[in-house]
């Protein structure tokens, strides 16, 4: 029995948004599963369209507002995650990507993710896998196998259902086989980071470092132990 | 405690009256200012260097001289020499050059920079960036302190024998601070060889450059240069000051809104609440001032950026007008009566430093030897040193 932090984010931006409606569906069958393997979640909803004012400040000079601050605090401490945008223009939409890019790099680290999609046709059914999924590639979090999308007629059929219920369950699978944890604790050092990053957690300096060693008064220069033709050798 | 102010140099037309100052008129008034900044009773002028237009400053040593030769008490300094584009040889031999010209009232502050193009204009490559600074730097450190070089790197040519001329003032190096807000090993360095750190201090919360200045304290104290308290730290920061904060507002609004970095983004008053940026009342800025000292320890330089974003020169002169009459007077008061008597008061001075080395013996002054013919200076270029015999390659 464990209590996992189950952060939703959604880029849709009318209300009610057929985006938000996706993320939320997806959301109850986790929660549904969950409970039925004797887990609590706990639900915290991003809506993008809320930190739309903040963006500008954000995109332009990385500075990030309160409201910000709280959703990357939130998506930190996530156990899992429900990402849902719309398809603009055969694109997730500007402000679900613009979100993500403004992310540090390592606040997402293995850390399972839905990937949801919804648009006015079906031609754009590949967005998900194509485009979403390598965003998240980059951030190295977990996208589960099944994506889901829902164009105009997707929401009336059965077998959409079952491709939530099918990427629930995966979710629900990977928060318990405790992956981005055991990352975290037993690889961290394994993954590039920056000095700050991980939502101002990675604040570990190691010392004992190429780099640390020049700027010590070291020298990145290898040996020239094994040159033969070294003339400083005599 | 030091105050004064920091130039990126930038020229951009002004939004309210559209326009844009030449060049020539640009550099004119930037004499101007640092002048004037003397006048209303600050301490230090700082100016970047950069290499691309919009900006001006490609040659710091020369304007900082001419500074220096028309003021009697203001410390000129850099914000930032470049340490990763420059050839640390020419560094160690233009700085110490002004360290002569201005009789020690000089220091330098290096810096990376973040264009990637200026790199290879300078036969350099910005994925290098980190390393070739810290390299650069272990070189110029030696540059001032040993008559006789040899050296070996990665990235310059080597030195066989090699003496940087004029030896700096006195034979003591300037002082130097590193610049830097996200990375560890440049704190490092600037711990390991007891320099000072400065943090811009603009951008970003407060609390995000504290943690590298918390890191620097720490590695000082810990190469023996002294204790946490003693190690020297500078912080940047912006204002833009009116007698009341309504139109001090008002004046900086548009200048703000299309200010290059960060215009066209956050609202000032966003930017205000979440940055070191203060724009208000000589009071206001006052306040927001000593939140600095409260987040960061007792600090010994404090420079403003005042002169960016299209200022016109008359308005520029006038925030330094209110700042030396109605701002710096109370830091400074206000500063000293609440520092820990365990920091010290100020950055080292040249006569600090001379005093440290010397004590109350006159310091050494180098003269050359005779001029061999061979246009190399071998192993004792001076008639006091050592004759360390430079190692050369023998087949």
């Amino acid at each position: 029995m464990t209590d996992f932090r189950l952060v939703v984010v959604s880029a849709g931006v009318s209300d009610p948004s057929s985006t938000r409606l996706l993320a939320d569906r997806a959301t109850q069958r986790v929660t549904a599963l969950a409970k039925e393997r004797g887990h609590a979640v706990t639900v915290t909803t991003v809506d993008l369209r809320e930190l739309l004012p903040e963006l500008p400040a954000a995109l332009s000079s990385q500075l990030l507002g309160p409201r910000f601050t709280r959703a990357v605090d939130a998506l930190g401490a996530a156990d899992a995650i429900v990402a849902a945008a719309p398809v603009y223009k055969a694109g997730a939409s500007g402000l679900f990507t613009s979100f993500f890019q403004v992310l540090d790099n390592d606040l997402l680290i293995g850390k399972p993710v839905i990937l949801a999609a919804t648009a006015g046709t079906a031609r754009h059914a590949l967005v998900v896998d194509e485009e979403m999924r390598a965003l998240f590639a980059y951030l190295r979090a977990l996208p589960v196998p099944t994506s889901l999308f829902a164009s105009t007629e997707d929401w009336t059929d059965t077998g959409f259902g079952t491709r939530i219920d099918r990427a629930a369950r995966e979710l629900v699978l990977l928060m318990e086989s405790g992956f981005a944890r055991a990352v975290r604790d037993d690889a961290w050092g394994a993954y590039q980071h920056t000095y700050g990053s991980a939502g101002g957690t990675e604040l570990e300096i190691d010392l004992d470092s190429d780099l640390m060693r020049l700027a010590t008064g070291g020298t990145l220069r290898p040996s020239t132990d094994d040159d033969p033709f070294d003339p400083r050798k005599g | 405690m030091q105050f004064g102010i920091m130039s990126v140099s930038d020229i951009t037309r002004d939004p309210v009256s559209g326009h844009t100052p030449s060049e020539a008129e640009r550099i004119e008034n930037i004499v101007k200012i640092a002048v004037h900044a003397e006048e209303v009773g600050l301490d230090v002028f700082a100016i970047g260097e950069h290499h691309n237009p919009p900006f001006f400053s490609s040659s710091p040593t020369t304007l900082l001289a001419h500074i220096a030769a028309l003021t009697t008490t203001l410390t000129v300094t850099t914000s930032t020499t470049l340490i990763t584009t420059n050839d640390p040889v020419r560094l160690a031999e233009e700085y110490a050059m002004l360290q002569h010209l201005a009789k020690g009232r000089m220091d330098l502050m290096l810096g990376r920079g973040n264009t990637a193009p200026v790199y290879p204009w300078f036969g350099q490559d910005i994925r290098q960036g980190l390393p070739l600074a810290l390299e650069n730097y272990n070189l110029l450190h030696r540059l001032w302190r040993e008559d006789v070089v040899d050296w070996e790197g990665q990235f310059r040519t080597p030195l066989q024998g090699f003496t940087s001329t004029p030896r700096p003032l006195d034979d003591v190096p300037p002082f130097v601070w590193h610049g830097s807000i996200r990375t560890p090993e440049i704190a490092e360095q600037a711990a390991f060889y007891g320099n000072g750190y400065f943090a811009n201090n603009i951008f970003w919360p407060k609390e995000h450059y504290k943690r590298l200045i918390t890191f620097y304290r720490q590695r000082f104290e810990h190469y023996g240069h002294g204790t946490r308290k003693q190690a020297v730290v500078g912080l940047g920061g912006q204002a833009f000051i009116a007698k009341n904060s309504q139109e001090a507002h008002d004046q900086f609004r548009p200048y703000f809104d299309e200010a290059p970095v960060y215009g066209n983004g956050p609202r000032m008053e966003d930017f205000e609440e979440m940055t070191p940026l203060s724009v208000g009342s000589p009071q206001e800025v006052i306040d927001k001032t000593l939140t600095f000292r409260d987040a960061f320890g007792d600090y010994q330089r404090q420079l403003f950026l005042v002169d960016h974003a299209g200022l016109p020169v008359d308005m520029v002169l006038r925030q330094l007008d209110l700042l030396g009459e109605h701002v710096v007077p109370v830091l400074r008061e206000e500063l000293e009566a609440r520092r820990d008597p365990e920091a010290p008061a100020n950055p080292p001075s040249h006569a600090d430093l001379v005093k440290a080395k010397y004590g109350d013996q006159a310091p050494r002054q180098p003269r050359p030897n005779a001029n061999r013919g061979d246009n190399v200076t071998g192993g004792s270029p001076y008639q006091d040193s050592e004759a360390a015999a430079a190692e050369y390659p023998t087949l």
